[in-house]
């Protein structure tokens, strides 16, 4: 059975690194679900999260190959409660004024924002774990929902250790 | 200066002896500064594939790193075979590559290809400079990252405008290497725990790679080996790292290793992996690979661990330095029942082969291992007489046995013979090759003529792809496709026209007299061109993706018909 997990790679910021990540999740037939790449707070380094699928028997493996790589400094795998993990996500709706109400109630449960309106449509802004997206994904979908885009999964450690 | 003197003064300050090189417009300033270099000699070769199997032999036969440089486009697509066989058995090589200038990049310019994306899966690292002021740094971290850890090929991709660019360099090295770490001392905890494993093993074997010997842990294999009294086995690659004829050599394990080695397999309640990686030609099926015994597995590369076998203890770290520690908290173990079964193995199931029947390339490698007292380097190519020579030529020093394992090459034998020849200018090299690969790369006679080289090439002619001839005989009914090599050339006349001296063997009396006659030519390059029997066969053989435990140890009788090989190539 194949599972999903979440790595948290530090990468210095050279040509072709992620390139090398992708070809390693390739290699051992690992699905890439999200990636976030963004420089790190030291500009000379990137931090990614990468959540991908895969066979569990494999995983300890790839986590080493990913490490030795020259350009990874190093890469982790974290446990759901060790991190604090965040994704954004907009959505577009086609939704006219007289139906805006229903939308809006959902909105407000789900502590999302209305970010653009128009006549016939609403873009809806929310950030939360994986989970919370994908229930207002599910609500939307009946709604008029035409696009979603997702920023993909962050993940920090919890408290003073590295991610 | 300009970029390219800059390339040039690194590798002078890295000692490079020889750069493997054909030159195009886009490497011109580099081979330009060299006409100031003399301490760097150019060899020029006769095709960039050869060039970079030169740069592996060289460097497998001394250690150092092997430095090859090219043209951009088909220049460095030549290289990708080289690199590909460097990658796999962990050689250490500079691949420097010519590139288009750096405005036309990804605009399919004049011989522009993208070799860092090309090479991407195949090298141990590799760079595209982009700057003048870097290219000191990333040379510099090239040879470090080739020639450190587990080695392997790194390719430097150099853009013409920045080989052409000035820049005063002070050649400072500071490499900025964050994410490269090398383990080098293992856990001493761990190590402990292999000691306390070992001790209560009845029944071990040491289970030899080509780590060791990169390692340089042939001292210490055989101090561990003497003082626990352990049956030594190696892989294709760790030929060398325990000499093949101390009484605890059972020789070399899988495929066609010898029946004592894999029974040692079958049988042992431990097995040690010492810089070897649980390869698919050792295991046969996983699942089956000694279920019983327990594991343990040293690696300067802990991406080994848990790659094909998870191992009951793993120690990350280099070889020698590891077996040093180990050596001092291990007895002798009681393995007195176990190394007379294993001898009785040796002498119930000796490597032999048919002694009638027309000239036999065992025959003729039997005999050449005489002559040189084992101590010749030997370089293969790929097929039946790679295998035959692994079994029948002797290994007794570390970096005597080069062959394309992992990779294995068609055409890799010649080249780098060429390739060790200039290293070691005073050893005997011999080249063992077969009819087919050997016209692959055999441009290189001219390579090998104009150095006068005084290498030995040994081609065991069996006018077939011998080693796909016999899979086919074996598992597809002896249904021949496309293996036989009707239109062989006469190889020693093709050596005349090089001005390389030739020698046919055609009859098994002449065996002797002819290798005799080959090894002491001294004028150059010779040939020797054995006319085989046709149609003989590798023993034993443990078809792929069986069990070890399915060992052909002859030949089975026509009437069992084979399964087709599964779960490997
Ligand atoms: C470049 C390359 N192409 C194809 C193969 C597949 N292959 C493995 S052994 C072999 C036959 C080699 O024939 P020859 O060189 O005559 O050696 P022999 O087996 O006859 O001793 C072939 C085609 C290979 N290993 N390398
Ligand atoms: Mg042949």
């Amino acid at each position: 059975m194949e599972e999903k997990f979440a790595i948290s790679i530090y990468v210095c910021n050279k040509p072709g690194v992620l390139v090398r990540l992708a070809q390693t999740f390739t290699r051992r037939g690992y699905n890439i679900d999200s990636l976030v790449v963004s420089p790190a707070h030291d500009h000379h380094f990137s931090r990614i999260t990468v959540v991908v699928q895969g066979e569990p028997v494999t995983f300890d493996q790839i986590i080493r190959q990913l490490n030795k790589l020259v350009d990874v400094v190093h890469a982790m795998h974290h446990s759901d409660t060790d991190v604090v993990d965040r994704e954004m996500a907009l959505f577009k709706v086609r939704v006219k004024p007289n139906q805006r109400a229903e939308i809006f109630q959902i909105v407000e449960v789900f502590r999302a924002k209305t970010v653009d309106i128009t006549d016939n449509s609403l873009v809806i802004e929310t950030t939360g774990d994986s989970l919370k997206i994908d229930a207002l994904e599910n609500l939307l979908g009946p709604m008029g929902l035409l696009e979603m885009v997702r920023s993909g999964k962050l993940i920090m450690k919890r408290g003073l250790e590295e991610t | 200066m300009n970029g390219a003197q800059i390339v040039v003064e690194v590798l002078k300050q890295q000692g490079v002896e020889y750069i493997f090189g054909y030159p195009g417009g886009a490497c011109m300033p580099i081979f330009d500064a060299l006409v100031d270099a003399p301490e760097q000699k150019i060899i020029l070769v006769r095709h960039e594939q050869g060039g970079t199997h030169m740069a592996d032999g060289y460097a497998r036969a001394t250690g150092k790193t092997g430095v090859v440089l090219v043209t951009s486009g088909p220049g460095a697509t030549n290289t990708v075979t080289g690199i590909l066989t460097a990658q796999m058995d962990s050689v250490p090589l500079v691949i420097l590559t010519g590139q288009t200038v750096t405005p036309n990049l990804g605009k399919d310019a004049f011989q522009e290809a993208d070799v860092f994306g090309v090479t991407m899966p195949i090298v141990k690292h590799s760079f595209l400079v982009r700057d003048v002021k870097d290219l000191s740094r990333v040379v510099n971290e090239a040879f470090h990252l080739a020639s450190t850890g587990r080695p392997g090929p790194v390719l430097v991709d150099l853009p013409k405008d920045v080989v052409s660019n000035e820049w005063d360099e002070d050649f400072k090295v500071d490499l900025d290497l964050p994410g490269y770490q090398v383990q080098t001392s293992g856990n001493s905890d761990s190590i402990e725990y292999v000691a306390e494993l070992l001790s209560k093993s009845k029944r071990p074997l040491l289970y030899v790679g080509a780590g060791a010997v990169i390692s340089g842990a042939g001292k210490q294999v055989q101090k561990l080996a003497e003082k626990l009294q352990a049956p030594v086995t190696t892989t294709l690659l760790g030929k060398g790292s325990f000499s093949e004829m101390h009484p605890l050599s059972v020789g070399m394990l899988g495929m066609h290793g010898t029946a004592y080695a894999n029974k040692a397999v079958i049988e042992c309640d431990l097995i040690m992996a010492i810089g070897a990686r649980w390869d698919d030609r050792i295991t046969g099926k996983v699942s089956e690979f000694c279920p019983d015994a327990t594991k343990i597995h040293i690696d300067i590369d802990p991406a080994e661990f848990g790659k094909i076998i998870q191992p009951e203890v793993s120690v990350n770290g280099d070889a020698a330095e590891v077996l040093e520690e180990l050596i001092l908290l291990v007895n002798k173990l009681d393995t007195t029942d176990w190394l007379k079964k294993i001898d009785q193995w040796k002498i119930k199931y000796p490597l032999k082969f048919p002694k009638r029947g027309g000239l036999r390339a065992q025959h003729v490698l039997v005999e050449l291992d005489r002559l040189t007292g084992s101590n010749a380097i030997i370089a293969t190519d790929v097929g039946q007489h790679q295998m035959w020579a692994a079994q029948f030529c002797k290994s007794i020093r570390e970096r005597q046995w080069l062959s394309s394992g992992g990779a294995g090459t068609m055409g890799y034998g010649f080249p780098a013979a060429i390739g060790a020849q200039l290293g070691k200018p005073d050893d005997l090299v011999v080249a063992i090759v077969g009819d087919g690969g050997f016209q692959m790369t055999m441009c290189e006679l001219a390579t090998a003529a104009i150095h006068k080289l005084p290498l030995k090439i040994l081609i065991i002619n069996n006018s077939y792809l011998g080693m796909v001839r016999q899979w086919q005989q074996l598992f597809f009914d002896n249904r021949e496709s496309g293996v036989d090599m009707e239109g062989n050339p006469d190889f020693v006349k093709i050596g005349e026209s090089f001005g390389i001296k030739g020698f046919h063997l055609r009859r098994a009396g002449d065996v002797k007299k002819v290798l005799k006659k080959a090894l002491d030519y001294n004028d150059g390059p010779c040939i020797v061109e054995a006319v085989v029997v046709k149609a003989d066969n590798v023993f034993p053989m443990i078809p792929a993706g069986a069990a070890v435990s399915d060992m052909l140890i002859n030949e089975p009788p026509k009437s069992q018909k084979m399964q087709k090989p599964v779960g490997s190539t």
